[in-house]
C-alpha cells in the first residue's frame, strides 16, 4: 500500500476509534437516562426518582389483578421475580395485558410505596410460536424462557 | 480474483457487468418475495400471544436488518472511495443511501403500526426506537450532503466522513435492547442462543430477508449505472454508449 493511502486509512481508523470511545463515554454518563424503565428491585434499592414521574417495568403477578366493577380502576402487582410493587391505574389497558405479561407503566411512586400509573404499555417478549406449541409447553409444565424482565441480582 | 476486482473497478467494465447481473437479481428477488409473502400470510401459523398481528414481522424485521446492512455497505464503500479513490465505490455509496433511507423509514413505519395494537403506543422514546430514528437522520443527512455539494469527488469525500462517523450508531442499534431496558423486545433471531421463533415462522422470515437483500442488490446496480453515467458523462466510453 502506498504511504498516502496508508496514512488515510490510519486517519480513518483513528477517527472510528475516537468517535467510538467518545460515544461509549457519553452513553455511560447518560446510562440512567437511557433506561426506559426501572425494575421493582431498583425501586426497592431507592434508585428510582421520588420527585418526578418515571416508568416501572415488570411481570404481572398471577392472581394479583383486582378490577373495580364500577370504574376502569385496576390494581395489580408487578414483579421482577426478586421484588414487587403494587400498581394502581385507571384507564384502558392494552390488549396484551394479562397475568404473567410484561408491562411497562408510567407514573409516580406514592407515599405508601405503591405506584400510581398514568399510562400502561405492554412489553411482549422475543418468543414467537404457534398456540399449539405454547399449549404443549404449558401442559408439560415447561416455562417459556424469556429475557423481557430478566433480573440479575 | 484480485485481477477481476481490478477489472470491475473500472467504471465501463462494471457498467457492463451490472447490466448483465440486474435481470437475474431482480428475478430472484421477485420469486423470493412472492414465496416469502405466501409463507408469511398463509403458511406461518398465528402467534400464541400476538395472534395474526405478528405477521407484520415479515416486513418489519427484514427492513430493519436491511437498514443496518445498507448503512455498513455505505460506510465501507465510503472508506474504499476515500482511501483507494475507486469511482465505482463512490457510486455504490451514493446509490445505496436512498434505498437505505427507505428501508429505515419502512422499519420505523411498520414498527409504529405494530406498536399501537401490541404495546398500546405508536411511538416511545426508548433506546432502540431512538437510535433507529437517528439512523434515518444519518441517511437523510448523507443524501442532503450529496445534493448540496456540486463537485462529485468533494461530495463523495464529505459523505464518506459522515458515514464513517455514523458507523458507531450501528452496534448501538443492535445492542440497544440488551444494554438498556427498552419497551422494544430483545433479539429473537440474531443472538447466540437458538432463535426464539418456531421454525414454521422462521423460514418465511429468512426467505423474506433474502428477498429484501436481492431486491437491494438489483436496485443498487440500476442506480449505480445512473450514477456512473452521470459521473463519467465526458468520458469516451459513455459517448460511445450514446452514439
Amino acid at each position: 500500500m502506498n504511504p498516502a493511502r496508508r496514512k488515510k486509512l490510519i486517519i480513518i481508523i483513528v477517527l472510528v476509534l475516537g468517535v467510538g470511545i467518545a460515544t461509549a463515554l457519553a452513553l455511560r454518563a447518560f446510562q440512567q437516562n437511557l433506561l426506559y424503565f426501572f425494575s421493582p428491585m431498583q425501586i426497592a434499592a431507592g434508585e428510582a426518582p421520588s420527585n418526578r414521574a418515571f416508568r416501572i417495568g415488570g411481570l404481572v403477578v398471577a392472581g394479583s389483578v383486582q378490577r373495580d366493577p364500577q370504574s376502569l380502576a385496576v390494581s395489580f402487582t408487578l414483579t421482577d421475580t426478586l421484588e414487587s410493587v403494587r400498581v394502581h391505574y385507571a384507564g384502558v389497558l392494552p390488549d396484551l395485558f394479562r397475568e404473567g405479561q410484561g408491562i411497562v407503566a408510567n407514573g409516580r411512586l406514592g407515599n405508601d410505596g405503591t405506584f400510581i400509573a398514568s399510562e400502561v404499555l405492554a412489553k411482549h417478549d422475543e418468543n414467537y410460536m404457534p398456540p399449539e406449541v405454547a399449549k404443549a409447553l404449558a401442559a408439560a409444565g415447561k416455562p417459556i424462557p424469556h429475557s423481557a424482565f430478566k433480573q440479575t441480582p | 480474483m484480485l485481477e477481476s476486482l481490478y477489472k470491475y473497478a473500472a467504471p465501463q467494465n462494471f457498467y457492463q457487468l451490472s447490466r448483465r447481473l440486474t435481470p437475474w437479481l431482480a428475478g430472484a428477488a421477485a420469486l423470493l418475495l412472492l414465496a416469502g409473502l405466501a409463507g408469511a400470510l398463509w403458511f406461518a401459523p398465528p402467534d400464541y400471544q400476538q395472534g395474526e398481528s405478528f405477521r407484520i414481522i415479515y416486513v418489519h424485521v427484514p427492513s430493519a436488518w436491511m437498514s443496518l446492512f445498507v448503512y455498513v455497505v455505505l460506510a465501507a464503500a465510503g472508506i474504499t472511495g476515500l482511501v483507494w479513490k475507486v469511482k465505482v465505490a463512490d457510486a455504490l455509496a451514493r446509490a445505496s443511501a436512498p434505498i437505505g433511507a427507505a428501508f429505515t423509514f419502512l422499519a420505523l413505519a411498520t414498527g409504529s403500526l405494530w406498536g399501537k395494537p401490541m404495546w398500546g403506543a405508536w411511538w416511545v422514546w426508548d433506546a432502540r426506537l431512538t437510535s433507529e430514528l437517528i439512523l434515518l437522520f444519518l441517511y437523510v443527512g448523507y443524501i442532503a450532503l450529496q445534493g448540496a455539494i456540486e463537485d462529485r469527488r468533494m461530495a463523495a469525500r464529505a459523505g464518506a466522513v459522515l458515514a464513517v462517523i455514523g458507523l458507531i450508531n450501528i452496534p448501538i442499534i443492535h445492542y440497544s435492547v440488551e444494554w438498556w431496558s427498552t419497551l422494544h423486545q430483545g433479539p429473537t433471531v440474531t443472538r447466540f442462543d437458538a432463535p426464539a421463533i418456531h421454525i414454521s415462522m422462521l423460514i418465511p422470515l429468512l426467505i423474506m430477508a433474502l428477498g429484501f437483500k436481492l431486491y437491494y442488490a438489483a436496485n443498487v446496480l440500476v442506480r449505480m449505472r445512473c450514477e456512473l453515467l452521470e459521473a463519467e458523462r465526458n468520458s469516451a466510453w459513455v459517448r460511445q454508449l450514446g452514439s
